[in-house]
């Protein structure tokens, strides 16, 4: 019926919005029903690093040499160019394609 | 570097440099969005999708990742099963929003719940991590998770349609290493989020098992799987 109405692909549109939204809440909404003790809080506190830790670790591994070598470039930038993180992923950027280039 | 007080943080508020400010953190991810953005205009062209439909998703949907997935589900005509797939779809791949905008949860606690969800809608790896990073460093003003994300927004969506109308131009990001955009980019996000060892610990944990999960399972479940792991044993770590 809501297929008539509105064209399929604009429902399936309709419907992963509606998925990403619940996504984008849930997290935020569930952390207010539950009380922040200071294991709660360092659990938080930890989450930041370990989201982007875990990331990073299987991407990389997966790209292989490449996405070693401009993890590595961009690391090394960050901590060499005062952390100017601009510089830093253009430099990581430019490894990944050189490497690549090299076929690495 | 200034120190953070995690446990009596400076409260949370909103003003409009904040919102500059929190454009101007995402502008070494910018060349990046393009490319993706523009990237997935050329795959929806050549799913068939039109421009409306494209801009519309870009639009509501704002995740570059989960729609990409997608559009691999994506056959025409749409029925209902496959609508139903392509929502769960969309979930899965997002479901690292769910802590992402949990971690959130201290920052933004004090602000009321009307002007927090609005903010929430506008997260995305991007968004997240200028946020994160941000507070991190000591600060509280909440107007950088907007801007940051309202720049990405208009990004996302204006950038995919150069690439929905020029078409191979951009079909292959990997050529310039942007498919490698959000490891790197994380990984110098890293760098500023760095605060003692208590918390390596904890990510280093999040990094075994997310490589492990990768391993085991399809998908994008390594990083959710990966990241509470890590995250429950930070919380058993003490440092006093």
């Amino acid at each position: 019926m809501t297929t008539d109405l509105v064209s399929g692909p604009v429902a399936a549109i309709l419907a992963m919005a509606l998925a990403a939204c619940f996504t984008r809440v849930s997290g935020y909404w569930l952390m207010g029903h539950v009380p922040m003790t200071l294991r709660v809080r360092r659990m938080l506190e930890t989450l930041p690093g370990a989201i982007v830790v875990a990331t990073i670790v299987p991407i990389v591994a997966k790209a292989g040499v490449p996405g070693l070598v401009g993890i590595a470039i961009t690391f090394a930038a960050m901590l060499l160019l005062r952390r100017n993180e601009f510089a830093a992923v253009a430099l990581g950027l430019t490894a990944v394609g050189l490497a690549r280039a090299a076929g690495l | 570097m200034t120190t953070s007080t995690p446990h009596r943080a400076q409260a949370p508020y909103w003003s409009w440099p904040g919102l500059i400010e929190g454009a101007r953190l995402t502008l070494p991810l910018l060349p990046g969005i393009v490319v993706f953005s523009a990237a997935f205009g050329t795959i929806a062209a050549q799913k068939g999708l039109t421009l409306a439909q494209l801009v519309l998703m870009n639009g509501i949907v704002f995740a570059g990742a989960a729609q990409l997935v997608a559009l691999e589900v994506w056959t025409e005509p749409l029925a209902l099963g496959t609508i139903v797939s392509l929502a769960v779809v969309t979930a899965i791949v997002n479901a690292r929003f769910v802590l992402m905008t949990a971690s959130l949860r201290p920052w933004l606690g004090p602000l009321p719940a009307w002007q927090v969800y609005p903010a929430l809608l506008l997260t995305t790896d991007a968004t997240w991590i200028v946020g994160a990073r941000y507070h991190a460093s000591g600060g509280a003003d909440a107007s950088i998770y907007v801007g940051a994300g309202l720049v990405l927004w208009a990004i996302w969506v204006a950038a995919a349609i150069p690439g929905y109308l020029l078409g191979a131009v951009f079909a292959d990001p990997a050529r310039f290493g942007f498919d490698l955009m959000l490891p790197i980019f994380f990984t110098a996000m890293l760098v500023q989020l760095w605060r003692g060892a208590r918390r390596a610990i904890g990510w280093t944990i999040a990094g075994a098992v997310a490589l492990a999960a990768s391993w085991l399972l399809p998908g994008w479940w390594f990083i959710v799987i990966g990241a509470i792991a890590g995250s429950i044993a930070g919380g058993f770590i003490h440092d006093d």
